[in-house]
């Protein structure tokens, strides 16, 4: 009866067998990863897919059943992206990201980095300059839901307070923190998608960033406070402003590669920078999880203003030496 | 083959064949073209629609559980916990749900997967974490500043005009991705990612077997075969699979109209096409063997 059957049908009828199988196999590894998988299936894989693969390419040159060459057409894309996807598994991408990847994206966007600083710093200085030469601009600065009741309305013992004992005058106060944590995180996100915008909207959020700073700082200069406040932001804030100059940084690498290319393509040259800039932002995030726990206990509990810039001076040579050790180039 | 082509064949230049519209060449290592297709905005949309419901009724559902846990017990330090709780989870959900899922060797959100979408690598080579992370932390800029924008309500010294052109301007970076032909949003851009249809395919029977004993005796002149090409074996195809009644009938009737059909008048019209489909398959295979692919009934060369 054989010969009454079609080359194409006949050709179906033998492989089928192999493809189903291939088709289980994807299955299983796709739900639970290849760690599910046995040995001798996971060896199994490469060959099936290679039969698929031949078997599509001659399917579209002898078959015209359609329904056959889609179904292998989406076989094969499967097995395609399984066999040549990356599959390190989390432990192993983990170390990769924290001793190699992170910090190399973080020193290859050193120029960046300068320029993100350079900012920051003007907008401090501009800040605070203006808010010691008239309090009024400090609203413009600041935003209320953040100041919590240090404005230029308080009283120095009741500003004093604010930096020492925390604990009896706010209640929730880690709930504060996780708040700031996450509200900081978003931002530093932000002024990372935003730098596709041609970088300006990044420069623009690390302005207003630098001028609350200033203009806080200025409050409690005027004080006679100052000192004491710059502990009791540095604890913290060595971490975290150095994780939005960071971002900052990342947005600035983005928009630079879309605006000036150079010799690739705006499209890659996009992509690589992206790339780049998102491995360090994931390293942001961290690094504000860090301060967020800085400045959730570590505050708390260090009271003397000698230990807490010690810590703060301690975090920053930290960052500074993780980030910027020579390395060996990659392998 | 068109008559332009012919032409220009003729006279020794290139045929300049159209890719189709929302194709995407993919060659694997092996040689063997994918021929992906690009996912469509809508699709693309949907897909994303159905992640923030998702990730809308799971903040809805922690929301509930917290508050309950809170009512069952009344407790100031346990509510202080929950904040925590809550405001860690709502952050991890807006910005890693996406990772997550796109992290995975399926490379797709439950929206995508229900869309039959995936994310590749734009080069084909495999898509690593950075480059999910990348795409998805554009999306601050492509979905949450357009949506705050559009959800302002007018403060204190921030008047309805800067709004308005905050929403023009963030708008943009919505209907980005109809503006390039592989529908690529900004977050694509920044990873150097694309997102294709991976439908899932279901290996259905072959019809040039099913019902053969049936259809057995019918038999079909070269003449008979000669009228159609392989567009309308196609949609034969298709019209068989989807078994409508009505459909099958009037396809029945055209061709036996065209093919002048002088056979037995009383079998049923899905043994018939069946049968007229493995004959014209048939025929329209052997001669593809010997390299002649007839694209239609209108190719008579």
């Amino acid at each position: 009866m054989a010969e009454l059957h079609l080359k194409s049908w006949r050709f179906r009828a033998e492989r089928e067998a192999d493809w189903r199988r291939l088709e289980t196999l994807l299955a299983k590894a796709e739900a639970g990863g290849a760690a599910k998988l046995k040995r001798d299936e996971l060896l199994e894989i490469p060959l099936l897919y290679r039969q698929a693969l031949s078997s599509l390419s001659v399917a579209r040159s002898i078959s015209l059943d359609q329904s056959l060459v889609a179904y292998l057409e989406s076989l094969c894309a499967r097995a395609y992206f399984f066999v040549y996807g990356a599959r390190a598994r989390l432990p192993e991408r983990l170390a990769r990201f924290f001793l190699r990847d992170w910090p190399m994206a973080v020193q290859a966007m050193w120029r960046e980095t300068v320029v993100s600083l350079l900012i920051s710093v003007i907008a401090t200085v501009v800040g605070y300059m203006l808010v010691q030469g008239d309090p009024d601009w400090f609203y413009s600065f600041v935003d209320p839901s953040l100041a919590s009741g240090r404005d230029p309305t308080a009283t120095t013992a009741s500003l004093r307070a604010t930096l020492y004992d925390e604990k009896t005058t706010t209640d929730g106060l880690s709930v504060m923190a996780t708040f700031l944590f996450t509200h900081n995180a978003q931002i530093a996100l932000f002024a990372f998608a935003l730098g596709f915008a041609l970088c300006l909207p990044t420069a623009a959020l690390l302005v207003l960033n630098g001028g609350m700073l200033g203009a806080f700082l200025a409050l409690f200069f005027s004080r006679d406070l100052g000192v004491e406040a710059t502990g009791w932001l540095m604890i913290h804030g060595t971490t975290e402003l150095f994780a939005i100059v960071l971002a900052g940084a990342a947005g600035f690498s983005i928009g630079w590669a879309v605006t000036f290319p150079g010799a690739r393509t705006r499209v890659d040259a996009a992509a690589e920078a992206g790339r780049r800039a998102a491995t360090a932002m994931a390293g942001v995030v961290v690094m504000l999880f860090v301060a967020g726990l800085l400045e959730g206990f570590a505050r708390q509990l260090v009271q003397p203003d000698v230990a807490r810039y010690a810590i703060a001076a301690t975090m920053l040579i930290a960052w500074l030496a993780y980030f910027y050790w020579p390395r060996r180039p990659a392998p | 083959m068109t008559a332009p082509g012919i032409v220009q064949r003729l006279k020794g230049r290139r045929v300049h064949r159209e890719p189709v519209a929302d194709q995407r060449e993919l060659v694997t290592p092996e040689g063997v073209d994918l021929s992906l297709k690009v996912g469509s905005y809508v699709e693309r949309f949907c897909a994303m629609a159905l992640d923030l419901l998702i990730l809308l009724g799971g903040m809805l559902l922690l929301s509930l559980a917290v508050f309950a846990v809170y009512l069952a017990t009344r407790t100031q330090a346990l509510l202080e916990a929950l904040g925590i709780v809550w405001l860690l989870a709502s952050f991890l959900g807006r910005n890693f749900y996406f990772f997550y899922f796109e992290a995975q060797p399926r490379a797709a959100t439950p929206g995508k997967r229900i869309m039959g979408l995936r994310v590749i690598a734009a080069d084909g080579a495999a898509l690593t974490a950075d480059a999910v992370f990348a795409r998805n932390a554009m999306r601050e800029v492509e979905v949450f500043l357009p949506l705050t924008f559009f959800l302002a309500r007018s403060e204190v010294g921030v008047d309805a005009a800067l709004i308005t052109l905050g929403a023009i301007w963030s708008g943009v970076f919505v209907i980005f991705p109809l503006f390039n032909r592989d529908r690529r949003r900004l977050g694509d851009l920044a990873a150097g990612t694309l997102v294709v249809k991976a439908p899932r395919k279901v290996l259905q029977p072959d019809l040039a077997d099913t019902e053969r004993m049936a259809s057995r005796g019918l038999a079909f002149t070269p003449a008979q075969l000669e009228v159609y090409g392989i567009k309308e074996l196609h949609v034969l195809e298709d019209v068989i699979r989807a078994a409508d009644r009505r459909a099958l009938k009037e396809v029945a009737e055209r061709i036996r109209g065209k093919i002048g059909w002088d056979g037995p008048a009383d079998i049923p019209d899905r043994t018939f096409l069946n049968a007229y489909y493995a004959a014209l398959r048939g025929r329209l295979e052997s001669r593809m063997l010997f390299g002649h692919r007839r694209k239609d009934k209108f190719d008579v060369s």
